[in-house]
């Protein structure tokens, strides 16, 4: 995921942030602020295409023969439409006994990325819902340099953190080193994010629990986390995305290995020798995008609502 | 070879995805269950502790397992970068701000330093204003929905991934060979010469600058569009009626009521691309003046073994969010009084 | 040099589907001689253990691993260790940050010697056991065994090699045109200026390509060596790689003019691809390819590069595609050549460790390992005709040859900071035209480590 940070804003406009809400219920009421209508129109529609026709580009290049791939571009395919499969059968299993596949890597990938998600989540929401409902002294210190973790460039964090993975776990080069890895740099944010809607559970039924004799673990199992299902989600798939799409933690405690290594870390390998890689990488790059794009698709309004919660209320 | 013995042999010279396959599943499985088993320990401890300071031992409980694993994997690891700035290649040797001097002498660092510099001056901006446009021109049209999607979209992708689309874009063969790329195709159609859009200094850190923009405008624009729609409705009849055109209504209305969330776009996209190390990587590998400062940290520490240089490099970057997130922390004190 | 260098296309495979891909992992592990016939004759000095592994870290992927994975077979069965090569493109950045926490591989196959110097300053390797130092000064020359020496410490033994400095060029189109193979530099120069007298927009005499990801300039680099050895000669060269010889001093600086008088000539080059600036986006391994679509006529690259050729692509004195090497630039002085080659290092002083690293410095390694083809290797004791291709047999005679001076690779023994930074990225500033040859030369040797 692009945004690793996010954080917060001025109060006021969460109210009105409910996107589908609004769609349905205030459409009528709201009134033009289009600039000039017709320039507006054009413009955005350069901009949508603008946007599209990078991605669109590959996917139909990954369709193409290597030598149309080789000679000339995607747009050819209107004039002279050959399509292939070969591209995407070479970078699935294409392999020698010891080299590898990008099926290997897929599969590493969602080995990786399924605890990553998992594990900080479950933590963050622990940690969220203590700063939000126990009452300590410096729990306001203790959350803001949480937040303000987020700024520690991660290039700061791969030594010492290796050195304790390799001589006190004896887990380095493994999957579950990628775990913890993602699991620490993951926990800043997460935590802010949870704690935003945690806190945003109405204080009466805590209380109500809290009279009824429950304590904080029953409250937390039985109360906040059916009420957090909605969050759970959204941070979930952000999380999902950030780990599926991270090079650099992959990089350095994965140890590089195609029984570790995943898919982001090929596809940069394969960019690094574009000459040799050429009329594969549409086909691998697209390989690697296909489950975020499913997840964003399928997923979209949590995932806007994941954004939108984390930025705009504190 | 039958099956039974492909089984019988280690599961790496097998070279066996169902084996693979079963083998990291099994993994997954196992990996969740322990934590599983953690988790509900901690919060067994929790439910039955003695009444006395239950509430302390809760805490700790709850708050112990992220504390400990920031503590250990973030806190300490900056604060041992921070030092090791001040040191030696080795790490072994104090040198004082060597590693600085020698970071604002050298030509090429300085490079680095700059082109950060433009990186963070113009994504956050244009990313914003782009963002800010479309969800403005879109807003209320027929199909918001997909034309948000479609911006959107990027965002989704791996920096890897995008800049394997965009180097096909940048793709360039000379003049006299059928283009492959996209962008010099058009140059060729409009009668230009065919360029390197990836080699010519400064340039170049434009193009890159590009990709992150095309990634970062969607998440620009969800969230105006969001804060647009947020706008009380009467505040925009009231300007209308007072007959403000919609330029003026945008500067006295729009604005002022999307303020908010344009700090939280600016600000979190600055961050964001400060940290940028993937896109450069990928597509130019800091080569031909391109390097940003992530980048650099990652070439000096890890490919020369110059750690002293690396921390420093990686200190200079801490700087740069340091008031970025001393902001932010300000803004979240005054939230977290309020309530 | 870098082991992207050695790989080799991928290689389709027909049958798709978990059959096919046990079948291949089945000629792995059965290549070898499967199991039972095994003669272990030569395998016996190495001893037998109970089931030890031992881990071998390296930059070879693809293809190539398995060839090295394969030529471990007979050595597992007879000594009963496990060899785990474990390869990755990104080992020579990764090793630095294993090393410096605490998690070495056992063994690395190390690309250039400048990184050994590394490690070893790291105090992170382990001197090389009695055994490899013997099959070094059996097997190797002097030269050879120095590049694992570091301050008087053996460390380790050379393990594959390559010849750099050979011009590619098609027989046939000389043949066709009456050019002849020059003997001098100013044969070469001579033959190039009768090439450029073309009306074609394409075609260009020379073609190259620098761009190697995050390597990008290594082969500039090269050619560099190949001149400064050739007009300076050996002694210069090697003060050059030590830090005696500056970048900017009369002797280097002539090497660049002249590599430049070809490579920033906008008329000798970039056939099939543009003018000087396109080398810089050509990819090393497209690099000499126009050749074959005559856009080309020669091309500056290593004997690995024959890897690159399509598949069809017949490599022979008389066939599509050979290569000569680059000539002298005196007439009357002796053969000399540049090359590069893999140190074996060991990370511990372990039993399991030391067998394996002396198995790999034996004669018996090189030749299984040469024999699997794609590679060769110094190793006297390597029988030329194992080598897979006529290129391969001649570089091997070239390297065993006792009155060719041979040199390393320069930027792969120089510092890193220079070697595999400034060095490379000095060749592109060079080639884009953003640094003067002098702008280049003050900066390399700006960048040179004080200590």
């Amino acid at each position: 995921m692009s945004t690793a940070s996010v954080v917060p804003g001025t109060p006021g406009v969460e109210e009105a942030l409910v996107e589908d809400q609004n769609l349905r219920g205030g459409k009528a009421r709201r009134v033009k602020t289009r600039l000039t209508s017709r320039a507006a129109t054009v413009a955005a529609i350069v901009i949508a295409a603008v946007w599209t026709i990078p991605t669109l580009g590959l996917f139909i290049s990954s369709f193409r023969p290597e030598t149309d791939i080789r000679t000339n571009g995607w747009w050819n395919v209107f004039v002279n439409p050959q399509f292939t499969l070969d591209n995407y059968g070479e970078v699935l299993f294409a392999s020698g006994a010891s080299s590898a596949n990008l099926l290997s890597y897929f599969i590493n990938s969602f080995a990786i990325a399924i605890p990553a998600t998992v594990f900080p989540i479950v933590l963050a929401s622990m940690a969220a819902y203590a700063f939000a409902w126990i009452r300590f002294k410096g729990s306001d210190v203790m959350f803001i340099v949480i937040f303000a973790l987020q700024i520690v460039p991660l290039q700061m964090a791969l030594i010492p953190l290796l050195q304790i993975f390799s001589q006190w776990l004896h887990i380095s080069g493994t999957i579950p080193a990628v775990w913890v890895a993602h699991t620490i740099f993951g926990l800043p944010l997460v935590i802010f994010l949870m704690h935003n809607f945690i806190s945003e559970i109405p204080g009466d039924i805590i209380e109500a629990a809290r009279v009824d004799g429950a304590n904080h673990a029953q409250i937390f199992l039985r109360v906040v986390l059916p009420l957090s299902v909605p969050a759970l989600a959204s941070i979930g798939i952000f999380q999902f995305l950030w780990v599926w799409n991270d090079l650099l933690v992959a990089l350095v405690f994965s140890g590089g290995t195609v029984d570790v290594a995943p898919l982001t870390q090929r596809l940069a390998e394969m960019v690094g020798n574009f000459g040799r890689n050429q009329e594969v990488l549409p086909a691998a790059a697209f390989v690697s995008i296909i489950v975020p794009l499913i997840v964003f698709f399928a997923l979209q309004r949590f995932f806007v609502r994941g954004l939108l919660a984390g930025s705009t209320k504190g | 070879m039958t099956l039974v013995s492909i089984a019988g042999l280690p599961a790496a010279a097998r070279g066996d995805l169902l084996g693979q396959f079963l083998e990291k599943f099994g993994l997954v499985i196992i990996g969740l269950a322990v934590f599983a088993a953690v988790i509900g320990l901690i919060l067994f401890i929790a439910d039955k502790a003695p009444k006395r300071g239950r509430d302390v031992i809760q805490l700790l409980l709850f708050v112990a397992p992220a504390v400990i694993l920031l503590a250990v994997g973030l806190v300490y690891p900056a604060i041992r970068t921070a030092v090791l700035a001040f040191f030696d290649a080795r790490g072994e040797n104090f040198i004082g701000f060597d590693n600085f001097v020698w970071m604002f002498t050298q030509p090429t660092i300085l490079t680095t330093i700059l082109n950060t510099l433009v990186w963070v001056a113009l994504v956050p901006t244009i990313s914003t204003i782009v963002g800010m446009a479309y969800a403005i021109f879109i807003d209320k049209s027929k199909g918001e929905k997909v034309l948000k999607s479609i911006v959107f979209m990027p965002m989704a992708i791996s920096f890897v991934g995008a800049g394997v689309i965009w180097t096909f874009v940048y793709a360039y063969k000379a003049t006299g060979f059928e283009q492959t790329g996209i962008l010099n195709q058009i140059v060729v159609w409009l009668g230009g010469e065919p360029q390197q859009w990836l080699l010519v200094p400064p340039w170049n850190t434009l193009f890159l600058i590009i990709v992150m923009i095309w990634i970062q405008t969607g998440f620009a624009m969800v969230l105006i569009s969001a804060a647009i729609k947020g706008i009380p409705t009467e505040i925009v009849e009231a300007a209308r009626l007072d007959g403000a055109n919609p330029w003026q209504s945008f500067w006295n209305v729009t604005i002022p009521g999307i303020r908010g969330t344009l700090v939280v776009v600016v600000t979190t996209i600055s961050i964001a691309t400060l940290k940028v190390f993937d896109i450069v990587r990928a597509m130019t590998a800091g080569n031909f003046n391109t390097s940003v400062i992530a980048n650099e940290m990652y070439t000096q520490a890890f490919r020369q073994g110059q750690f002293g240089q690396g921390a420093a490099l990686a200190l200079i970057l801490f700087v740069m969010v340091l008031p970025i997130v001393i902001y932010n922390v300000r803004v979240l004190r005054k939230q977290r009084e309020i309530r | 040099m870098r082991s992207r260098m050695y790989r080799r296309a991928f290689v389709p495979i027909a049958a798709i589907g978990i059959a096919g891909l046990a079948l291949a992992g089945c000629s792995t592990s059965g290549g070898g001689g499967g199991g039972g016939d095994v003669d272990c004759g030569p395998y016996e000095q190495y001893g037998t253990f109970d089931g030890g592994e031992v881990e071998v870290y390296g930059t070879i992927v693809e293809v190539e691993a398995d060839d090295l994975v394969q030529t471990f077979a007979d050595f597992e069965s007879c000594t009963g260790l496990t060899v785990n090569y474990v390869g990755t493109q990104e080992a020579e950045t990764q090793i630095n940050v294993r090393a410096e926490a605490g998690d070495p591989p056992d063994i690395m196959i190390v690309p250039q010697p400048g990184l050994v110097a590394r490690l070893a300053d790291g105090g992170y390797l382990t001197p090389a056991p009695k055994a490899v130092e013997d099959n070094v000064d059996e097997f190797w020359s002097e030269s050879w065994k120095g590049y694992g020496t570091i301050d008087g410490t053996f460390y380790g033994a050379p393990m594959l090699a390559s010849v750099k400095g050979f011009v590619w060029y098609s027989p046939s189109e000389f043949a066709d045109k009456g050019y002849e193979v020059p003997q001098t530099w100013d044969e070469l120069m001579a033959l190039t200026a009768e090439m450029a007298k073309n009306d074609s927009d394409t075609y260009k005499p020379w073609c190259a390509g620098f761009a190697s990801g995050d390597a990008s300039g290594w082969p500039g680099t090269d050619w560099i060596e190949d001149l400064v050895l050739r007009s300076a000669g050996p002694e210069a060269y090697d003060a050059w790689v030590a830090g005696d010889l500056k970048f900017d001093s009369p002797e280097i600086k002539k090497a660049f003019d002249m590599v430049g008088d070809i490579l920033l000539n906008p008329d000798y080059v970039n056939g099939g691809y543009g003018g000087v600036a396109s080398i810089n986006s050509t990819t090393f391994n497209d690099g000499g390819l126009p050749i074959l679509d005559g856009n080309c006529s020669l091309h500056h690259q290593a004997s690995f590069y024959e890897a690159q050729w399509p598949e069809g692509t017949t490599v022979a004195p008389d066939g599509d595609i050979w290569a000569f090497i680059t000539p002298k630039t005196d007439p009357n002085a002796g053969d000399a050549v540049t090359g590069g080659g893999e140190i074996v290092v060991a990370f511990n002083d372990r039993a399991e460790t030391q067998a394996v690293q002396a198995y790999m410095s034996s004669d018996t390694f090189a030749n299984i390992r040469v024999g699997l083809g794609g590679v060769i290797s110094a190793n006297k004791g390597l029988d030329p005709n194992l080598a897979s291709s006529e290129l391969g047999k001649q570089a091997i005679e070239i390297l065993q040859a006792d009155d060719t001076v041979f040199r390393f690779d320069a930027s792969d023994l120089m510092p890193a900071a220079v070697g595999t930074s400034s060095f490379w990225t000095g060749m592109v500033d060079w080639i884009a035209g953003t640094k003067s040859t002098d702008e280049v030369l003050t900066f390399i040797d700006s960048t040179w480590p004080a200590s």
